[in-house]
């Protein structure tokens, strides 16, 4: 049963009366095709109209769809001999944050990526997609092997964020982000970043240092989640719509805010729709700026990296 | 320093039953004591029964580590703005003005340069009384400019710590402070310049996710709730109670996360003396004696 969100419905629903008609005429042999016509060019129009005025809520709840393509959905259809590299050497394998050698249009790279499960048994296993310290030290040991096989680094985040938990404490998962955040200003390869689904604060900054960050439309990238934020400010987290509008955390927001470099589009009604789709466009995105990051002399890329970040914030002097 | 020389004075037990007025003094957090809050200010506002450590306003932070006259402020001219023009509860502009009249601080940290003991250094200080002295815009540029002051000027940086973590009210651009001071840090440390953290109560999330875990010497003040995510937040993700002293400067230093925890009393000396192993001076003293 594919997961229905309240503002698809409408156009579940003609998508249904046109399967109905098509049944129909395959029993009846009796022929459709205008009606059919005319149901698609509905569907067509209320995707224009809905999908053109989503809230910032409707965003996220798009970018958490149960259906949507995960960043490993896309590894495998954007790379090819893709190596998958565990552990962190020191603790544990967090399947929260996966990662290895592929190569992407011929070219060799170093995925990392976050990965969610599709039912309660993967769910388990990767933690809802959100990781322990040993993911996030587990992508700077295979960030520091792309540095020795000088190859570029592609990170894919979707992430509800770091997990709040006593083991992830205990062994501070504080501290294992704010190593990345500074080694990843250190590395002398291509980082490229895109953020394909949710971009859950502190968890997907501790793998999204890129020379470019990228972001797919309906995907959102926040400080905090939006029920989270709720429930400080309203101390009610059925408040989130009103938050997620207040922090401006759509991939357009962000854009204009300059947090991203490049909003990739997806197909049209969301990328849950056509995962094949949806990775080709996102594999152009990622192919065109590989090209243009890999010109760039390596002595450039850290400093340039910092350049990026060091221009974020706005405010008032003197 | 005048801070220190302070004899301690005992508690007034049953203050309040004698009628003095509230106000001037207070029931410990610590022992359940009653204090008087003169008492406090004499004491670099420590329990002079039970030793808890109240918090210290930025001013008395940089009073306490710097020799008297020594500290030059520098970007005290930045100013937060509401540039999300945030649809909260309450204005986001609203509660700056409050903070700043609160403080008499124009953010939540304040920097620049001053000299403990002859050592010069670059030392930013955080306030929690100031919003939670969360970090938007201004915090993550004023510790981004120190740290490439101290860089640029070969200088040791210290930094104490206090958060609640990130600004919401600046949505996305509070969040990228972290990478940007992360990332000024990158370059500090490749010059080999030494990074000092103290952290107080509190030091959380985006804070403690980035520039306060990176020191080379990180020292905690005792009791200080450290962490990533909050207590109460924790509590519900896992369902489960947490453990006794969890996220404390004990607790870190039991874990190996940090090097010291260190009475406010004895903070400045060690400071002092940490600044003068990193410098070198300590060398020279035995060079000279061995001759
Ligand atoms: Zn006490």
């Amino acid at each position: 049963m594919p997961t229905i969100l309240d503002f698809e419905r409408p156009i579940r629903e003609l998508e249904d009366k046109v399967s109905q008609l098509q049944s129909f005429s395959r029993e009846h042999g009796v022929d459709v095709s205008h009606g059919v016509k005319v149901l698609e060019e509905r569907i067509a129009e209320a995707k224009q109209k809905i999908f053109a005025n989503l809230t910032p809520w409707q965003r996220v709840q798009l970018a958490r769809h149960p259906d949507r393509p995960y960043p490993r959905d896309y590894v495998e259809r954007l790379c090819t001999d893709f190596l998958e590299l565990h552990g962190d050497r020191r603790f544990a394998e967090d399947r929260a944050i996966f990662g290895g050698f592929a190569r992407m249009d011929g070219r060799a790279v170093m995925v990392i990526g976050t990965q969610k499960g599709r039912d309660l048994k993967e769910n388990v296993r990767c933690n809802f997609g959100s990781a322990h310290p040993e993911g996030y030290r587990k992508a700077l040991r295979l960030m520091r092997l792309a540095e020795k096989a000088r190859v570029p680094i592609v990170s894919l985040i979707d992430t509800p964020g770091a997990y709040p938990g006593i083991g992830a404490e205990k062994r501070h998962i504080a501290e294992a982000i704010a190593v990345n955040l500074r080694e990843m200003f250190r590395m002398h390869v291509p980082i490229l970043v895109a953020v394909t689904g949710e971009g859950g604060s502190g968890g997907a900054l501790g793998i999204g240092v890129g020379n470019r960050v990228l972001i797919l439309e309906n995907a959102y990238y926040s400080v905090i989640t939006p029920e989270g934020c709720a429930a400080i400010l309203w101390r009610d987290a059925a408040k989130a719509p009103q938050a997620a509008a207040a922090l401006k955390l759509t991939s357009r927001d962000l854009a204009d805010l300059e947090v991203v470099d490049e909003i990739v589009p997806e197909p049209l009604g969301g990328a849950h729709l056509d995962w094949d789709q949806a990775a080709e466009l996102l594999g152009e995105a990622l192919k065109r700026h590989l090209a243009e990051l890999t010109r760039i002399p390596v002595d450039r890329l850290a400093p340039t990296r910092y350049a990026r970040f060091r221009r974020m914030g706005i405010l008032r002097e003197g | 320093m005048p801070l220190f020389k302070k004899n301690r004075y005992s508690t007034l037990r049953g203050a309040a039953r004698r009628g003095i007025p509230a106000g001037l003094w207070l029931k410990c957090k610590g022992c359940d004591g009653v204090i008087y809050r003169s008492r406090l200010e004499e004491n670099l506002q420590l329990c002079p029964e039970c030793g808890y450590h109240y918090p210290l306003t930025a001013q008395q932070r940089i009073e306490l580590l710097t020799d008297k006259g020594s500290f030059t402020e520098m970007d005290g001219d930045l100013d937060s703005v509401d540039v999300l023009d945030f649809a909260g509860t309450g204005i986001y502009s609203e509660k700056l003005k409050a903070s700043k009249k609160k403080t008499g601080m124009t953010e939540a940290v304040i920097c620049g340069t001053a000299v403990l003991d002859e050592q010069r250094l670059a030392l930013g200080v955080m306030d929690f009384r100031f919003l939670g002295a969360s970090m938007g815009s201004v915090v993550g540029e004023k510790i981004t400019r120190l740290t490439e002051f101290a860089s640029e000027n070969r200088l040791p940086l210290v930094i104490v710590t206090a958060s609640g973590g990130a600004r919401m009210y600046e949505g996305m651009l509070s969040l990228m402070q972290m990478a940007k001071t992360s990332g000024a840090l990158a370059v500090h440390a490749e010059l080999g310049l030494p990074y000092i953290v103290v952290m107080t109560h509190p030091t959380t999330a985006g804070v403690t996710a980035s520039f306060a875990s990176l020191g080379d010497v990180i020292v905690a003040e005792p009791g200080a709730l450290i962490g990533f995510a909050g207590p109460r937040v924790i509590k519900q993700t896992t369902q489960s109670e947490l453990p006794p002293g969890f996220q404390t400067a004990e607790f870190l230093m039991e874990h190996g996360f940090i090097d010291r925890v260190v009475p406010r009393p004895e903070l400045r000396r060690e400071l002092s003396l940490l600044l003068a192993y990193f410098s070198g001076a300590l060398h020279c003293e035995n060079a000279a004696a061995a001759v």
